[in-house]
């Protein structure tokens, strides 16, 4: 086996594994680590894509600040510990058709567009690619030019957030 | 500075540099306890005109070694309704971050002569990584989870008011924290901590805490306070204030599990202060280069060891902060503050940069089509 398929292999049984825990633990916290642990898996497997930036900030944003939020709220609002969730039979079919619909999409795709670039990434390409500069000049690219404004449109929004607290919140 | 090339019998002194100072890294934060706790003691002691500790040993030297073997040989307690696996998991968690972020830290620059004339340059770092100091962040955003689980699992109110009070805290500070860590790539045109450091070679005028004068100063100033808050010290040790909280997240942490805990502490603050030498006083390099005859990791060591007395400067003469006023400090000037020292400092960088004679940025890479996608295959 290449190196490369073992590294995939021992990351991506660990991340389906926390994933399917996640959705199954039934401690609210528990749940919460477990997308921890999953979304640190992300992040190496990023990394073997050769995507340093992108698994750079999957950890910084994701693993570091939102699920540090989320743990918060979750021992803020249920102190009591693990709680029964009531799941009925609908839901959970209805749950499995999404997922396995979602993960056919996902991977009709990956295997459609398999094709698209084979031979053309070479491993100066790949290493380039993935770097802070390579994300920023894309960014920035003419090329693609819905990229830059999308970013300022999330700050538009995180504007009218803090303009709605500060509204609402008369004394902070 | 040229040293010789060493061979260790298959192995050159260029092959086993990374090892050289992943053991160096490794030792210094593990080692950071005993050390330290007595140099907070003795400069406590100092500074709140006291004797300090002087029983154990000549000028209490020995101590640290007391205090390790009372931790070991304490009873190691359970409290009833612990959430065993998380409760045993935390102090783990809270000392992984600074041992993995102790492999990025460069350590000093030399030339390797080669013989026949040649030198090749060699860094004494483990691992120089493109995004070095994005890493670290998300390396220090990770270390408050071994606080909140700690004082979560506990089943404890005291510990869980602790770490509510972390996990605040730590998102808070956590901004301003990567807003001055944002005007040093802005200064160094670099993420890589060593492309960072050699980017302010020449003296103290080419630091960046003197580059973009004033935005230099006040984006360290802003690292400095959050990075304070980060290793929850005082005045920012809310999480364990023991006039409110007992001990705060680690009431019901005993014996060795305990000594974790403070261990992740002291490696925390090394760390930070490393990171903050690499980002602002210009890391190996010498103060003048008139004094480059001094190795490059002992300026580094004496950055570093300055910038711990500092930390236990500010805790002995600093009182703790209330939390509505951690908070207001944190969110309502700070951020601000460090917000708009960014977009200056970004201003003046841009208003500095002379596209005739080129800036240090590189030239943009070959176009990577295979990642992007680009408009062709959408």
């Amino acid at each position: 086996m290449r190196p490369g398929v073992l590294i995939f292999w021992l990351l991506a049984v660990p991340m389906v594994a926390c994933a399917l825990l996640v959705i199954t633990s039934r401690n609210p916290l528990r749940s919460a680590l477990f997308l921890v642990a999953h979304m640190l898996l992300l992040a190496g497997m990023f990394l073997s894509l050769s995507a340093q930036y992108v698994a750079a900030v999957q950890v910084v944003v994701y693993a570091g600040a939102i699920m540090v939020l989320f743990v918060f709220v979750i021992m803020l609002l249920n102190l009591g510990g693990a709680q029964k969730m009531d799941a009925a039979g609908l839901g959970w079919a209805l749950g499995i058709a999404m997922s396995l619909g979602l993960a056919a999409l996902f991977v009709g795709t990956g295997v459609w567009k398999s094709g698209l670039h084979a031979g053309k990434a070479t491993a100066k390409t790949l290493a380039q690619g993935g770097t802070a500069q390579a994300v920023g000049f894309a960014l920035f690219d003419p090329e693609l030019p819905w990229l830059f404004p999308f970013e300022v449109a999330s700050i538009v929004l995180l504007m009218a957030a803090v303009g709605a607290i500060v509204l609402a919140k008369r004394k902070l | 500075m040229t040293i010789p090339n060493i061979s260790f019998g298959p192995f050159d002194l260029v092959a086993v540099a990374p090892y050289v100072a992943l053991g160096l890294m490794l030792a210094t934060v593990l080692l950071a306890v005993p050390v330290l706790t007595w140099f907070e003691r003795v400069t406590l002691g100092l500074i709140h005109d006291r004797l300090g500790p002087n029983r154990v040993g000549p000028r209490g030297l020995l101590q640290p070694i007391a205090d390790g073997i009372k931790l070991f040989f304490k009873e190691d307690i359970l409290p009833s309704n612990v959430d065993r696996r998380i409760f045993y998991l935390a102090p783990a968690i809270s000392m992984m971050p600074p041992l993995v972020a102790a492999a990025l830290i460069p350590l000093g620059d030399f030339r390797v002569d080669m013989g026949g004339g040649q030198t090749r340059p060699l860094t004494l770092v483990a691992a120089d990584i493109n995004v070095g100091i994005l890493w670290v962040l998300g390396l220090a955003s990770l270390q408050v989870y071994g606080l909140i689980l700690g004082g979560w699992s506990s089943n404890n109110k005291y510990s869980l008011l602790g770490a509510l009070r972390s996990s605040a805290q730590a998102i808070s500070y956590e901004l301003a924290l990567s807003l001055g860590v944002l005007m040093a790539v802005l200064m160094s045109h670099s993420m890589s901590l060593v492309q960072i450091v050699q980017s302010q070679t020449g003296g103290i005028m080419h630091w960046n805490i003197l580059g973009l004068f004033p935005f230099g100063l006040v984006a360290a100033g802003v690292y400095a306070i959050a990075a304070v808050a980060e290793t929850n010290r005082a005045p920012f040790d809310l999480p364990e204030a023991e006039s409110e909280l007992v001990a705060g997240y680690q009431t019901e942490y005993s014996s060795m599990k305990f000594a974790i805990f403070f261990m992740s502490e002291y490696a925390a603050v090394v760390i930070g202060s490393c990171v903050a030498v690499v980002l602002w006083l210009g890391g190996w390099d010498p103060i003048h280069p008139v004094l480059g005859f001094i190795p490059g990791p002992l300026w580094f060591a004496g950055k570093v060891l300055l910038l711990i007395f500092a930390f236990v400067w500010v805790r002995s003469t600093l009182p703790r902060f209330r939390y509505d006023q951690l908070m207001r400090f944190g969110w309502m000037r700070l951020l601000p503050v460090a917000l708009v020292a960014l977009m200056l400092a970004a201003a003046m960088s841009a208003y500095r940069t002379d596209p005739s004679a080129g800036s240090r940025i590189p030239p943009k890479p070959e176009k990577p089509k295979p990642l992007m996608g680009g408009t062709q295959s959408l």
